[in-house]
């Protein structure tokens, strides 16, 4: 089956990165760099007025109260107002809602505002200056309505702002006998119980977001712009514009980041580029600047979590119960399918015969929060593994073999009733990154150097923390079956292979693994195979960029197009097993002569084995999952309450590792953002809006912040991805938070169970500490 | 307002608005989108330019003040049939780049480093690049980038022009 042209499989090498080149030269265009005379796609849309060569600038007047009736919007003078474009729900011409899960969240707010800064009134002119003058200069009268600011007094449902009971999502995964039973604690011999919160975080991709419109009755909808999911995007734009999916054109410009905040709210922005473009007749660019990306657009969903567990003394786990929930903001958006893997994650790794997991998503009156990198998972895994550290110490039992005693491992059963058939080792796992920080040696060397430092008045005190952890690889239970992805490959008569998915390059390195999965399966150089941009008139739907799916779920389709390629130029007899790159062109040539255009498709195939019940939440919650065991050392000053991270191992299981060096980039990556959830990055809320919307106050990890981070990773080949790659993406933003806040814990022995932990939080769970001791 | 400035060696007469940013003019007139716009306050650093040798960010400059500078920007970085500068095909080769957006900065920054410090340690170069946020690489692997940059700028380039060097391991 191995062709002449390639001899060894490209998967595990770390070929350059595919647009690596433009990106270093600055030739990468990203959505602001788009001139008007050079958008990709060439749409020449009829019905276009205005001079060539020239966008119209949009911009957005949002509502300056977190709840409330409109009362009226007036244009104050002081601008020439019927030189602007003015779009307001009522020019909307579809759907007033943006269309996602529950369609409540408007496209425009037309009678009543759910959150500070919701979008209101669109505008645009040329310029700009005059464009941000006349921000200004419109008024939105506002009678107030009573807010929710607080996620416990939404669920207390004493002002209900959402639905009949400010409830988003609830459900309960439940194991074993029922909580209520004596049954369940029979073998309790320790209960530890313990409450844990986890704040928002912005994702703080460094490009902002933005989009590119055109936009007339007769031509349809095209934009250009910044985004994860072209799909969603088109999708949002049908329903606002209520026209049928071929006049919508949703083209992804180079993406500066995304990290989750470029899943869903593209759709907000595109819509509105789009209604100033239909209302204007003109392209219009909708840039946020970094104020308004902060304050308006989606951030991690807070949390709290509470755990009431019972162990045996020998520590083994035998009743959890969980009780977790998330502040969703003003609407709907992502929040249950957030809820659904935070509530499947937060059990952590370990098995236990008795589960209760309460889970409930509820509204509050700030901007909606959403996808960011790990979903719900770094919220529950946070209060889980700093809970397992708290349970150790009650337990005099060390933290690595209470969870050694607890870990799951092939057939044994998650809350989910889920049979692991992972091969996952666990207890290798972190027995390797313990070896791998030298943790014992360590630990007892720190304790000595803390003891000593106590002694000489000295305000540095060091540890070492670590935390197990899982994260389910693709979406969530029956996700992929109702995604049923399609990935299109073709070849031209000259043998070029296009590989076309909706799946997109935001930095993690989709062109190149998907550049690799091909080479693998047909043998090719690189350079035959190019990812074609995804353009939704040019790619098939292989769904959201998300979910760490994409290596595993679409890259599996890749593999199985480029097969279907090659199958089809030997059933016509035009190619042999064994060829080389100019017998693969020369067969492209002939296929396209006597046959026609070769384009195969590949869709998903659900595994057989895989089951999952959306009504009772049993079943297996992923297909597979990737293991880790993080370690983080900590100095702490207890003179500026600061804590740092020193050195950090990450240890991993992701099934084969597709491109070591991207992999490993990942990791490194989002280890780096975590730090940044853990210890700097906090949002400051007040009523519901977000104070401190600036990179000067809201601080996230420099490269004087970030620890040294040494990667491992063991390689379990699984059943279903390339060559048995899990996903990656979002595992390492899961676990390193509770590692730090455990190192913390075990230099000062003060527990801080909630994070951020800035140095004013570490300061008041010292002074606490300090007061309750004896 | 008119405004004369050399930029990649080029020299250049621009119509400029007198509250204009440098960044505004690198972008709009001169049409050189490399140099990116993250933060528009001085903190993300994706707008780094040199400015007479000097790294800056570019949106914290008035038009008004680089009236005769000399300025370097990311296109002009490359030297001549585009053949890469080393610090360019080390983020290539050692994953320093991954979306980019803060890749022309980050990369200005390296040089102006390696510039003042040709060997620097591993504590200058994060120091030499703390006014760069990148969101995507925890910094890591362009550290190992400016590491490389400064081996190959002793060793010769490890590879012909337009041809990536060998990839050296995942975490040395």
């Amino acid at each position: 089956m191995k062709s002449d042209a390639l001899q060894t499989s490209p998967i595990g090498q770390s070929p350059p990165r595919s647009e690596g080149r433009s990106k270093v030269t600055g030739a990468a265009r990203y959505v602001d760099d788009l001139q008007l005379c050079a958008l990709p796609g060439l749409p020449e849309l009829p019905g276009l007025s205005g001079p060539p060569g020239e966008f119209l600038h949009g911009l957005t007047v949002r509502s300056p109260a977190a709840r409330g009736r409109i009362r009226g919007v007036r244009f104050l003078d002081g601008v020439p107002w019927a030189e602007f474009t003015i779009v307001t729900a009522a020019d909307i011409p579809g759907h007033n809602y943006i269309a996602l899960i529950e369609n409540d969240q408007p496209c425009l707010a037309a009678e009543q505002v759910n959150h500070a800064e919701e979008p209101v009134v669109l505008l645009a002119h040329r310029d700009r200056a005059l464009l941000e003058k006349a921000r200004q200069l419109v008024a939105i009268d506002i009678e107030p309505l009573p807010a929710v600011f607080d996620l416990d007094e939404s669920l207390a449902q004493q002002t209900i702002i959402w639905g009949r009971d400010n409830v988003f999502k609830g459900f309960t995964v439940e194991k074993g006998a029922p909580m209520s039973s004596p049954e369940a604690w029979a073998e309790a011999e320790v209960i530890v119980e313990g409450d844990y919160a986890t704040g928002a975080q912005e994702q703080l991709y460094i490009e902002p977001n933005g989009m590119i419109a055109r936009a007339s009755a007769s031509g349809g909808v095209t934009v250009w712009g910044s985004m994860q999911c072209p799909y969603y995007v088109h999708k949002a734009l049908q329903a606002v514009f209520a026209v049928p999916g071929e006049k919508v054109r949703v083209i992804q410009a180079e993406t500066g980041g995304g990290f989750g905040g470029k899943e869903e709210y593209p759709s907000v922005i595109a819509t509105h580029a789009a209604l100033l473009a239909w209302k204007s007749g003109q392209t219009v660019k909708l840039i946020y600047d970094r104020l308004e990306d902060m304050v308006a657009t989606t951030k991690r969903h807070p949390s709290r979590t509470h755990i009431r567990s019972g162990f045996r003394k020998d520590g083994r786990l035998v009743a959890l119960d969980i009780d977790f929930r998330l502040d969703g903001g003003a609407y709907m958006t992502l929040s249950p399918v957030v809820l659904s893997r935070g509530a499947l994650h937060a059990c952590g790794p370990y098995e236990c015969p008795n589960v209760r997991v309460l889970a409930r998503a509820a509204a509050t009156n700030a901007p909606p929060h959403g996808a960011f990198r790990g979903f719900g998972a770094p919220q529950s895994v946070f209060a889980i593994e700093r809970h397992m550290d708290r349970a150790a110490a009650l337990l005099q039992i060390s933290p690595a073999e209470l969870r050694r005693r607890n870990f799951l491992r092939d057939g044994l059963t998650t809350a989910t009733g889920q049979v692991i058939r992972d091969g996952v080792d666990l207890d290798a796992l972190q027995r390797r990154a313990l070896e791998l920080s030298d943790y014992s040696t360590k630990q007892a060397a720190l304790a000595a150097e803390n003891r000593a430092a106590a002694a000489a008045g000295s305000p540095l005190r060091r540890g070492l923390g670590f935390a197990a952890f899982m994260h389910g690889a693709g979406f969530t239970g029956s996700g992929e079956r109702n995604m049923m992805s399609v990935v299109a490959v073709d070849a031209t008569a000259e043998g070029q292979v296009r590989v076309r998915a909706s799946s997109t390059e935001i930095g993690q390195g989709t062109n190149t693994i998907f550049t690799q999965v091909a080479q693998d399966i047909l043998g090719l150089p690189a350079s035959r195979i190019e990812v074609v941009r995804p353009d939704t008139s040019e790619v098939p739907n292989s769904g959201p960029t998300v979910a760490s799916r994409t290596t595993m779920v679409v890259g599996t389709l890749v593999g199985s197009a480029a097969a279907a390629l090659l199958a089809k130029l030997r059933a016509a007899g035009l190619l042999g097993d064994s060829y080389s790159e100019a017998e693969f062109a020369a067969a492209c040539a002939a296929h396209h002569n006597l046959i026609g255009p070769l384009r195969v498709e590949s869709q998903y195939q659900p595994p057989p084995a895989i089951h999952w019940d959306d009504k009772l939440y049993r079943g297996d919650a992923y297909a597979t999952y990737a293991w880790a065991v993080y370690v983080a050392q900590v100095v702490v000053d207890l003179d500026t309450y600061e804590t740092r991270v020193e050195d950090f191992v990450a240890v991993q299981e992701v099934g084969r590792v597709v491109h070591p060096l991207l992999a490993a980039g990942q990791i490194e990556g989002g280890v780096a953002q975590a730090v940044g959830y853990a210890l700097y990055e906090k949002v400051v809320w007040q009523n519901g809006r977000m104070a401190n919307g600036q990179m000067t106050n809201y601080i996230m990890p420099t490269s004087l912040d970030v620890p040294s981070i040494r990667v491992d990773f063991l390689e379990v080949p699984a059943p279903y991805g390339p060559r048995g790659a899990k996903g990656i993406g979002e595992l390492p933003m899961d676990g390193t938070a509770p590692a730090i806040l455990n190192a913390v814990a075990a230099a000062t022995g003060v527990d801080v169970n909630h994070i951020p932990m800035t140095p004013e939080d570490f300061m008041q769970a010292l002074m606490a500490t300090a007061e309750a001791a004896p | 307002m008119k405004l004369c400035l050399t930029v990649n060696g080029t020299e250049h007469t621009c119509e400029v608005h007198p509250l204009a940013r440098l960044l505004d003019v690198l972008r709009e007139p001169l049409a050189l989108t490399g140099t990116k716009e993250g933060c528009g306050e001085g903190e993300c650093g994706a707008c780094s330019v040199l400015l007479d040798g000097r790294l800056i960010n570019s949106c914290l400059v008035p038009a008004l003040q680089v009236e005769g500078a000399q300025v370097l920007t990311i296109e002009g970085v490359a030297g001549p049939q585009d053949r890469l500068d080393a610090v360019q095909q080390a983020f290539i080769d050692h994953g320093g780049a991954q979306c980019g957006i803060c890749t022309p900065g980050m990369i200005l920054a390296a040089k102006a480093l390696l510039a003042k410090h040709p060997q620097p340690t591993l504590a200058q170069i994060r120091e030499g690049l703390a006014g760069n946020l990148c969101r995507c690489t925890g910094y890591i692997k362009i550290f190992e980038s400016v590491v490389h940059a400064c081996k190959q700028a002793i060793d010769g380039p490890a590879a012909t022009p337009g041809e990536p060097a060998a990839p050296s391991g995942a975490t040395p």
